[in-house]
């Protein structure tokens, strides 16, 4: 009798236990990521010093995204130029739809997709180069010499990510306005004047583009921490590094919408 | 534990100085001024596995000491300990009278300046050709002009038998050269000990011997300290003064290589002349083959 009480109560404490455990595990995981991004901000004043180190990093994030950057912003422009035509001209608005155009890539998705996809292309990469680099011992080989991987190598390729972040989402708003505008003008017929004449009056600098820039840039921040420290805090095996990479563009992307809630709610939700 | 075998220095002296050829280690070198690297009641567990426990160890200035044992007894983590990559659980580790496992990031970096480890990856920085791998300490650590900076990869390189592999990335050479080039890095800013992590193992004849030749080589040319972390007995007993033989966290047997191959104890004699059965038996623990087999409710 005594015996199957404790196999009740073990049964019901197991999963008790296995949940504060994994509570335990991932907050020692929160504290572990922060300490290494104040470990990275410290680095900020070396890589000052040393800019051919971050110029490198803006290239392989920056400059590498840049083609699907652009095919993915001119195609959601286009879709976009295509969705909105069907809506605006129902009520008679489709001279409006460089607007809807411009807003919705400036304040949402030219940031948002941008994230998503830096974190598919650029953070994955960042995971594995850094994750291979602590399976191969270059890390713990650094170290050895004397040298703080973290402010060598980490905090180029964040700062690289934070530069890269706001430039490529101008970069997707501008092509998707191209397509939209493609789409709406060129095989719609919408009235080219109206298209970018409405754009330019209704488009508010401070409270469009300042906004989406600041998105971006906290995007920026998230995905690139997020990569380095799935890297950084990877099991040094094949397996591990794998794993590291599908968790880093998994938290990335999740990161990036929750949070554009928020920003959109401070931003925008009066 | 480390201290129940005698400690002999490699000349037959003991560590302190004068005396007899046999005398208390932890004692003798204490006092000695010869002892690079010095280990007292060394612990360290991962998790519930101990790696070391109460480990006594003396590393000579001048000579190449040798860590063996078998696969998975800590003899890396060995090394991790006395560069600080790791911090022991209790006692000390000094090295060059500095206590390593106190020392704050800045002093450990300036401690670290004066050693180098060659990784038993070789650990070269992919995006680098051979020249810029040798290079990176002395442009991180040094002022020196780019011409000086040449000069002196392509000596060390000279010294490795690589000059001529200067521009070759990291993926175009072969495992030896790899570690070749990994131990002209090691050696670039001049260190007073280099660490070798199982520099052997998986080396084909040519590059193994050309691995020993190099660490005894470097060694006395150099006037270098080396502790190298092997289970290739036969090659690292050729290159050691001294031996440690380790296993089960405690330290099985230490002195010159003709003492240990002297050694009786069952232990160190199935370590070293490879015996597939004795001490260390080649059954993992399981239950009887019988009663795994006649196990009628499989899972």
């Amino acid at each position: 009798m005594a015996n199957k009480a404790r196999a009740l109560m073990d049964g019901l404490l197991d999963p008790l236990a296995r949940l504060g455990h994994s509570g335990l595990k991932a907050l020692a995981g929160l504290g572990r990521a922060h300490l290494l991004l104040l470990g990275i901000l410290g680095g900020t004043g070396e890589l000052l010093r040393r800019p051919r180190l971050l110029l490198a990093q803006v290239f392989n994030v920056g400059v590498l995204s840049v083609l699907i950057v652009g095919v993915s912003g001119f195609f959601v422009g286009m879709v976009l130029g295509l969705q909105g035509y069907y809506v605006l001209s129902q009520f008679g608005a489709k001279e409006s739809l460089g607007v809807m155009v411009a807003a919705s890539l400036v304040r949402e998705l030219g940031p948002v997709v941008t994230a998503l996809l830096v974190a598919g292309r650029a953070g994955s990469a960042l995971t594995a180069e850094i994750g291979l680099m602590k399976a191969t011992e270059q890390l713990s080989g650094l170290e050895m010499m004397a040298v703080d991987p973290v402010r060598r190598i980490l905090t180029p390729r964040f700062f690289g990510g934070l530069i890269s972040m706001p430039l490529l989402a101008a970069l997707f708003s501008a092509v998707g306005v191209l397509g939209g505008y493609f789409v709406g003008v060129g095989l719609l017929g919408v009235d080219d004047g109206a298209f970018f004449g409405q754009m330019q009056a209704k488009i508010d600098f401070r409270e469009d583009v300042v906004n989406g820039v600041i998105k971006s840039l906290v995007f920026g921040v998230v995905v690139t921490w997020i990569a380095l420290f799935q890297g950084y805090d990877a099991t040094p095996t094949s397996e591990g590094v794998s794993r590291a990479t599908t968790r880093a563009v998994v938290h990335s992307a999740l990161a990036v919408l929750a949070i554009d809630f928020v920003l959109t709610a401070l931003m925008f939700g009066k | 534990m480390g201290g129940r075998q005698s400690t002999k220095f490699p000349d037959g002296a003991p560590a302190g100085g004068a005396g007899d050829a046999v005398s208390d280690p932890v004692t003798e070198s204490a006092t000695g001024s010869d002892c690079l690297v010095r280990i007292r009641g060394l612990s360290f567990s991962r998790g519930a596995q101990v790696i070391f426990d109460q480990v006594d160890l003396d590393i000579r200035r001048g000579a190449v000491t040798a860590v063996m044992g078998p696969s998975g007894t800590g003899k890396t983590t060995l090394l991790k300990l006395i560069s600080g990559q790791l911090r022991p659980d209790a006692g000390s580790i000094e090295v060059d009278g500095e206590p390593v496992e106190t020392l704050g990031r800045s002093a450990l970096y300036q401690l670290r300046r004066r050693m180098g480890m060659l990784f038993q990856s070789g650990a070269l920085l992919t995006d680098l050709n051979v020249f810029d791998n040798v290079a990176y300490p002395l442009r991180e650590h040094t002022k020196l002009n780019p011409a000086m900076v040449r000069k002196l990869v392509l000596l060390k390189l000279e010294a490795v038998g690589l000059r001529g592999a200067r521009d070759l990335m990291p993926s175009a050479l072969s495992g030896g050269m790899a570690r070749r080039v990994a131990l002209a890095r090691a050696i670039a800013l001049d260190p007073m000990m280099i660490l070798y992590d199982e520099p052997f193992t998986g080396q084909d004849p040519i590059s193994m011997g050309v691995l020993v030749t190099l660490i005894r080589q470097l060694n006395d040319a150099s006037g270098l300290t080396s502790i190298v972390v092997s289970h290739d007995v036969c090659e690292t007993a050729s290159i050691a003064d001294y031996i440690y033989v380790i296993s089960n966290g405690q330290v099985m047997a230490q002195g010159t290589p003709a003492e240990i191959a002297a050694e009786r104890s069952a232990w160190v004699r199935q370590f070293m002349d490879g015996l597939p059965d004795g001490p260390v038996h080649f059954q993992y623990p399981a239950p009887s083959l019988a009663d795994d087999l006649l196990v009628r409710k499989v899972a």
